[in-house]
């Protein structure tokens, strides 16, 4: 029997019925649930926001004529060769291991084909990729897998990565199912062992220490190479000053939503603050610190649209970063895949897995049913990288048209014009996490205002 | 600047890090380089690939010879911690002690160590070797994943906690083994692994015969919540 059979029945919002499935799977095996993607629950999001475009008091460009700049300079402050990007939209950091050669392969494509960057992840950096990516981000994690001084002095930028969205002051782990011969020979482990990444950097404590970190890469980089910190979003306003005064380039702010390849669910849903608040305190931490202009801001955590890209440059993000909305381009949660135009229908492989297109977060078990979280060379398979970059590309592109529309609606002809003046928020906690009045008044909880 | 035929000498307090860095990344295979007038600087011979002799008379900071993939280097004073960190190859020999994470995540290369050496050395290993004539602070080896840390001394707590690949011989004590590593009987091999350390370092008060070895138990390699791990 339903609800709707019988209306009379009541969910309980303490027990709803996914909680009640979770007790039950907790009880019978003794095991917490291990998962990808981010926070699943109703945040305060981006979608709390809204655009107060030009009319009378203010005038917009025409939406298929004017020009709306999208160009984006990354690592001024520092470094001699700053990232000179045509979009603000960023790949995140995502590993080789998590994801298959494949699924990096084709997002290295597209990031080039649209003159953005992508972003190597824990594990290294893998041939395809720097071939693929015309600016690669080498990522210099806690764990050091594959970190070797090559391929520092062959990335486009370093990010120094404290944490993120999905677990700040997490380590990680890579399921033996994922560890292929490949992948253990990168990591320096035998394949088939659970590969925990540590929660912190071996060689440096604190950001006294993180100072003298960065400057290390920046002499093995002739100061050369911009240099990131990313952290996921907490204390957002102090990290952000402490990675300023440690040296940063620019900061990468990874909100709850941002997602993961295998993360225990209680870290993912119950750690860190919203993307929403994170950007506006990381801004204020730029400005309070004078470096507006100096270090750049890149936001991540649950980006999907070209709305919420312009919400998080209206309140101060130089770019974003996508990284499971990049995976659902490539098909993540799509009921089949493609191979020569054939549609091939891997619903079944879904429900092998416990689940259903649509519902998909089960990257850790490495059996991705569309061949993106996966390892398996039969899997791996079902991921054709040129229609894959093809839907990258679009991607990228679709959001940067989304993006310039709404900021040439507002006035603007560039999209980093965009200013929290251009927002409103239609909801209380809205407001308050982001600083922008409630629609139709003045009001900006906690301000005085 | 000054240079002979021979060596060339810089000094690091007059150039800066920079600058100093920059004139041993010139240098040709086969050269010689001192560095004098240290004074604690950070990140002294970093990054270099080219296989030069690099001798530093003074004690550094953070992260003498990180990243390197060349060098030979020798130190006659005490280096600050991350010494040689993710050293890829080449030989770094301290004529004193070191600070922590000595050769931390190093891949490959040898750091011979005379005196003591602080806390977490050899930290996430990758396949390097570190020699250390006297003690070892605690949590040394952590998480080693490949690789070779041989103690003269005595080890602190937690040796080889959470080990991976990497084998840790000490000819002293051992104050306590960290999660998941356990003591093993020496093989032949073990014997003549430590033998030929012994042997590049000069460490002739170790008797291959007579250390212990501490390896990875492997019981926590794959997590399972009903096993009752312990770490």
């Amino acid at each position: 029997m339903t609800h709707q059979d019988n209306p009379a029945l009541r969910e309980s919002a303490t027990f709803p019925q996914d909680m009640i499935s979770m007790v039950q799977t907790m009880a019978s095996t003794g095991r917490y649930e291990i998962r990808g993607w981010g926070a699943k629950r109703k945040v305060p999001n981006f979608d709390d926001l809204s655009f107060i475009t030009a009319s009378v008091s203010r005038y917009p460009l025409e939406g298929y004529r004017e020009r709306c700049d999208t160009k984006t300079v990354l690592g001024t402050r520092f470094a001699s060769k700053p990232l000179e990007l045509d979009i603000p939209i960023t790949i995140a950091g995502m590993s080789f291991g998590s994801l298959s050669a494949n699924a990096k392969d084709a997002l290295g494509r597209a990031a080039t084909n649209v003159g953005t960057s992508t972003t190597t992840g824990d594990g290294g950096m893998t041939e395809e990729e720097r071939r693929a990516s015309k600016y690669l981000v080498y990522q210099c994690l806690p764990s050091r897998y594959g970190f070797r001084p090559e391929h520092v002095r062959a990335a486009d930028a370093i990010e120094v990565v404290i944490g993120q969205g999905a677990k700040p002051g997490g380590g990680g782990m890579l399921l033996g199912q994922k560890v292929s011969e490949r992948v253990a020979s990168m990591r320096t482990l035998p394949a088939g062992v659970d590969q925990r990444s540590a929660s912190r950097h071996p060689d440096w404590t604190g950001p006294d220490d993180l100072t003298i970190k960065i400057a290390e890469l920046r002499e093995a980089t002739n100061w050369e190479t911009p240099i990131y910190v990313k952290c996921g979003a907490t204390r957002t306003y102090n990290d952000v000053k402490l990675a300023i005064a440690a040296g940063a380039d620019v900061v990468v702010v990874d909100g709850m939503q941002g997602g993961t390849g295998a993360t225990q669910d209680v870290f993912i849903e119950h750690t860190g603050i919203p993307t929403l608040p994170a950007v506006r305190l990381a801004a204020e931490a730029i400005r309070d610190v004078g470096m507006v202009g100096k270090v750049q801001l890149i936001v991540s955590g649950g980006i999907r649209t070209g709305a919420d890209i312009a919400k998080a440059i209206a309140l101060g993000a130089d770019a974003v970063s996508i990284g499971v909305a990049s995976l659902i381009a490539l098909g993540c949660n799509s009921p089949f895949y493609e191979k020569d135009g054939v549609k091939v229908d891997v619903t079944a492989d879904y429900h092998a897995l416990g689940t259903a297109p649509g519902f998909c977060h089960e990257c850790q078990t490495g059996a991705c049913p569309v061949g993106i979280t996966t390892q398996t060379p039969e899997l791996m398979d079902r991921l054709d990288p040129d229609e894959a970059a093809r839907r990258m590309t679009n991607y990228l592109k679709a959001l940067t048209m989304e993006l310039t529309t709404l900021a040439r609606a507002c006035g603007k002809n560039d999209v980093h014009h965009l200013e929290p003046e251009d927002l409103v928020a239609l909801t209380i906690e809205a407001a308050a996490m982001a600083k922008v009045p409630l629609a139709g008044t003045s009001w900006i909880p906690g301000t005085g205002l | 600047m000054t240079a002979t035929t021979e060596a060339i000498t810089l000094d690091v307090h007059e150039m800066g890090v920079t600058a100093v860095n920059r004139a041993l990344r010139a240098l040709p295979d086969g050269s010689s380089a001192t560095l004098t007038q240290i004074r604690g600087a950070h990140n002294l011979a970093v990054g270099l690939t080219n296989k030069i002799h690099i001798t530093v008379e003074g004690s550094t900071g953070y992260y003498l010879g990180g990243l390197c993939d060349g060098p030979d280097i020798t130190v006659n004073g005490s280096p600050g911690p991350g010494l040689g960190e993710n050293l890829m190859s080449g030989t770094i020999r301290v004529n004193g002690n070191s600070s922590s994470a000595a050769g931390a995540t190093a891949h490959g290369g040898l750091i011979i160590v005379s005196g003591d050496v602080s806390s977490r050395a050899a930290i996430s290993f990758k396949g390097g070797t570190l020699a250390v004539a006297g003690d070892c602070g605690h949590m040394s080896a952590f998480m080693a994943q490949a690789g070779t840390l041989l103690i003269g001394g005595n080890a602190g707590e937690s040796l080889g906690d959470s080990l991976y690949e990497a084998v840790v011989y000490v000819g002293g004590k051992v104050r306590s083994l960290g999660a998941d590593a356990r003591t093993e009987d020496m093989t032949e091999a073990d014997v003549a692994k430590v033998r030929e350390l012994v042997e590049k370092s000069g460490f002739d008060h170790i008797n291959p015969e007579n250390v212990t070895k501490v390896a990875s138990a492997k019981q926590l390699y794959n997590f399972d919540a009903l096993k009752n791990q312990r770490y």
